[in-house]
């Protein structure tokens, strides 16, 4: 498949250096700019956002995978850097990262994988905050991050860190110019919404419904209530926690989400497969289903930014 | 130094936080408000009535008894804080029962929690039957088959129990699930944790619900003995135990400053009340750093800094930062993290954590049911474990703090003495009818 055959109608070719969306972007030291994330999420509008475990069930097998999901139309992949206690994750994931951490994935292990890719897609880490504190002699989060800006990671999500705790991860990131992703959850209304909106880079990661992760047979209501919260933000949303089918990620798309967030969708066929090259081509192809589903919610119903003000008589 | 208690800060020094989920965090800011209002403020005569229900339900004050034979064994005055004669046995109530009363007062419509030796699920279980609420309780499978009169207490009371099977399936993985559940139902739901651990508001509301036990203690030893104590042990699993009983002598400290003072000043220097924190030293203190096991739960003592269920505390980790499995025979006391207050007390010098092994704890058990007449608690037990080894250090008015009854441990302290030969011990074999 030809990279050119899934970008949505009219969309910029991508390269994740170069924000191409006209925004004024701080330059990085290494010629990268700012928010890699936030330009490709607004060049690929809409995009997908793929989660994987790195590590399950062998970083080789990852390296695999995420190349089939950045064949397959993945916008910006996460790699999930398993840690033993995930409160945040239901038990598709928890089962990921417990395979993970039984084959012995290590932070060096993962940071060397992150090396060793090369994707159209940016890629972020999903890890908990112990992890991030924990690389490095000292309880402290600047090793992490040095090392995840060396490696050529865009971004950091940590869901067991709120906005409240998170100034010290903040100055780091902001430092080695990663992006810090943070989750607005169901119940996140009011001030707390405009500190964590006031906090967020790169995107903000709508969490779909209460409770934890895991794929459903449906989008919850919460989803269009928090969308709707969101609006007057100008930050790009994706949606993630459930989403699991192309008919998902149109209803997603439609209610005015800017990416779709898909993680256990995609463990569940790693896990189901036979083989990694089984694998592959099915990740592959639930990418493409994925991403024509959130394009095609493009179509009738989506709020277009560009359009003028209906007029009142 | 004192701890530091300012009710609106989050942290203990370098400890304590709210590292959870967004998802969790309104449900965070609603339970400060909750506990500044009703616990600190008594606002509707909260405190008022948790008194009086721990009074009339729970069978407070309990009572600090001499222990006339340890006493002699030891040839100075042990005292025994009896909060294994707390209604279900065990210190756990006054908790339980405090967060299922704030619950109600905060319109919450359904209680979980998670439990390890079953006595905080039990008690939570008795205060949600007391105070009608409907109440689910997680258990790692292991404590459930070791725990199992518990398990069968909570189900009389009218609790769900929900065995979990992830990890080493003991309290960490039932601290989890409890987690998950939480985050699911959050906008009906109280979480009632069952020690000082997880994040701000809970390490302070839990300790502030435990230190009636040091309260009442410091008033009865003053009246009983004439004095405060030389040293108070107690047992250190989350670490509700020792805070409830330490935190009405955190200030008796013989400080510097008065020490140096002449007489003339006419200030007389604080007596020093010793806090000794009795962890879990398993098989032995050693780590297995590469399967990231460790044979003990002594977290305090061998424990290093980081992010676990919410808090920054001391851990048992691996140096890539995956908390280890814990041990201990004592299913209360197994578990990876420990309250955030009791590090910085830790670290500040005015706690000193001890450990003492599966087998010296299981001597204390047998020490203190044969010359006592009260069989304590597993957990309890590396209490009297300690004070057999270092009673010589302790100066010469000692309390130990009773925290459980040891019903719900006898099958498991059968087996394990079976294994082993314990100078303490009956002869187990009888109890199989030979
Ligand atoms: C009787 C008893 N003592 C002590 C503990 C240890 O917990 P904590 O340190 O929170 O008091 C437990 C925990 O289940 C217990 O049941």
């Amino acid at each position: 498949m030809n990279s050119e055959d899934r970008r949505p109608a009219g969309g910029d070719p991508r390269n994740h250096r170069t924000g191409s969306d006209g925004q004024e972007r701080a330059v990085r030291a290494d010629g990268g700019t700012d928010s890699d994330i936030e330009a490709t999420i607004r060049e690929n509008d809409p995009a997908l956002i793929t989660y994987v475990t790195a590590g399950d069930p062998s970083l080789e097998d990852t390296k695999a995978y995420v190349e089939a999901l950045d064949r397959g139309g993945a916008d910006l992949i996460e790699l999930g850097l398993p840690f033993s206690e995930p409160i945040a994750e239901g038990p598709t994931i928890q089962a990921a990262i417990n395979r993970a951490l039984e084959a012995g994935t290590t932070p060096d292990g993962f940071f060397d994988l992150v090396d060793d890719l090369e994707t159209e897609a940016p890629l972020l880490v999903m890890t908990y905050y112990n992890m991030v504190l924990q690389y490095g002699p000292e309880a402290d989060v600047r090793p992490f991050v040095e090392r995840a800006a060396e490696v050529g990671l865009s971004g950091i999500i940590v869901p067991d860190l709120p906005a409240e705790e998170a100034d010290p991860l903040r100055a780091a990131c902001d430092e080695h110019g990663l992006d810090l992703v943070f989750i607005v959850a169901p119940t996140t209304e009011g001030e707390r919404l405009e500190t964590i909106m006031s906090q967020v880079s790169g995107f903000a990661y709508v969490q779909a419904r209460l409770g934890t992760t895991g794929a459903r047979g449906d989008v919850s209501t919460a989803t269009h209530e928090s969308l709707q919260r969101l609006a007057d933000y100008d930050v790009p949303k994706a949606v993630g926690f459930g989403v699991s089918e192309g008919d998902h990620a149109t209803e997603i798309v439609e209610a005015g989400a800017d990416g779709v967030i898909v993680g256990s969708a995609l463990i569940d066929i790693i896990a189901d497969s036979d083989d990694t090259a089984e694998g592959v081509d099915r990740l592959e192809a639930k990418a493409t289903e994925l991403k024509a589903g959130a394009v095609r919610g493009t179509g009738d119903g989506r709020p277009d930014p560009d359009a003028p003000e209906p007029e009142h008589p | 130094m004192s701890t530091d208690d300012r009710d609106a800060d989050p942290t203990f020094g370098d400890y304590g936080g709210q590292y959870v989920p967004e998802a969790l965090m309104p449900a965070l800011q609603e339970l400060e408000d909750a506990y500044e209002r009703y616990v600190l403020e008594n606002e509707d005569g909260f405190m008022d009535e948790f008194r009086e229900r721990l009074r009339e339900f729970g069978g407070r004050p309990t009572p600090l008894q001499r222990a006339d034979r340890l006493s002699e064994r030891y040839d100075r005055e042990i005292y025994l804080k009896r909060e294994d004669l707390l209604h279900g046995g065990a210190h756990k109530l006054n908790n339980a029962l405090g967060q299922v009363l704030l619950a109600k007062y905060m319109g919450k419509e359904r209680i979980v929690a998670e439990t390890g030796a079953g006595q905080h699920g039990t008690a939570t279980a008795m205060a949600a039957a007391h105070l009608e609420m409907p109440c689910e309780i997680y258990m790692g499978r292991t404590d459930v088959n070791r725990q199992r009169p518990n398990v069968y207490r909570m189900r009389m009371n009218g609790a769900e129990v929900n065995p979990v099977d992830a990890g080493s399936a003991t309290l960490k993985e039932a601290i989890n699930e409890t987690m998950r559940d939480w985050a699911t139902t959050v906008e009906n739901t109280h979480y009632v944790i069952g020690s000082i651990v997880g994040p701000h508001p809970f390490p302070k509301l839990v300790r502030d619900f435990q230190a009636v036990i040091g309260q009442e203690t410091r008033e009865q030893i003053q009246e009983q003995a004439g004095r405060l104590p030389d040293s108070v042990i107690a047992c250190a699993g989350g670490g509700s135990n020792t805070m409830g009983t330490f935190h009405a002598f955190v200030d008796d400290e013989e400080s510097a400053e008065l020490r140096s003072t002449d007489d003339s000043s006419g200030q007389s220097p604080r007596e020093h009340v010793g806090l000794y924190a009795v962890e879990a030293g398993g098989s032995s203190l050693e780590i297995d750093e590469e399967n990231a096991l460790a044979p003990n739960s002594a977290t305090l003592s061998t424990g290093t800094d980081g992010v676990l269920h919410g808090a920054m505390t001391k851990l048992l980790q691996s140096g890539d930062g995956q908390i280890m499995e814990s041990h201990s025979v004592s299913a209360g006391l197994d578990y990876a993290g420990v309250g955030p207050e009791l590090s910085h007390l830790v670290e500040t010098g005015r706690v000193t954590p001890v450990s003492v092994g599966d087998e010296a704890a299981l001597n204390g058990f047998h020490r203190l049911s044969r010359l006592e007449g009260i069989i304590p608690a597993l957990e309890t037990s590396h209490a009297f474990g300690y004070l057999e080894e270092s009673h010589g250090d302790l100066g010469d008015l000692i309390v130990v703090n009773v925290s459980g009854r040891g019903d719900k441990d006898l099958e498991t302290v059968l087996e394990e003495t079976e294994k082993r030969d314990l100078e303490a011990a009956p002869d187990v074999e009888v109890f199989d009818g030979e």
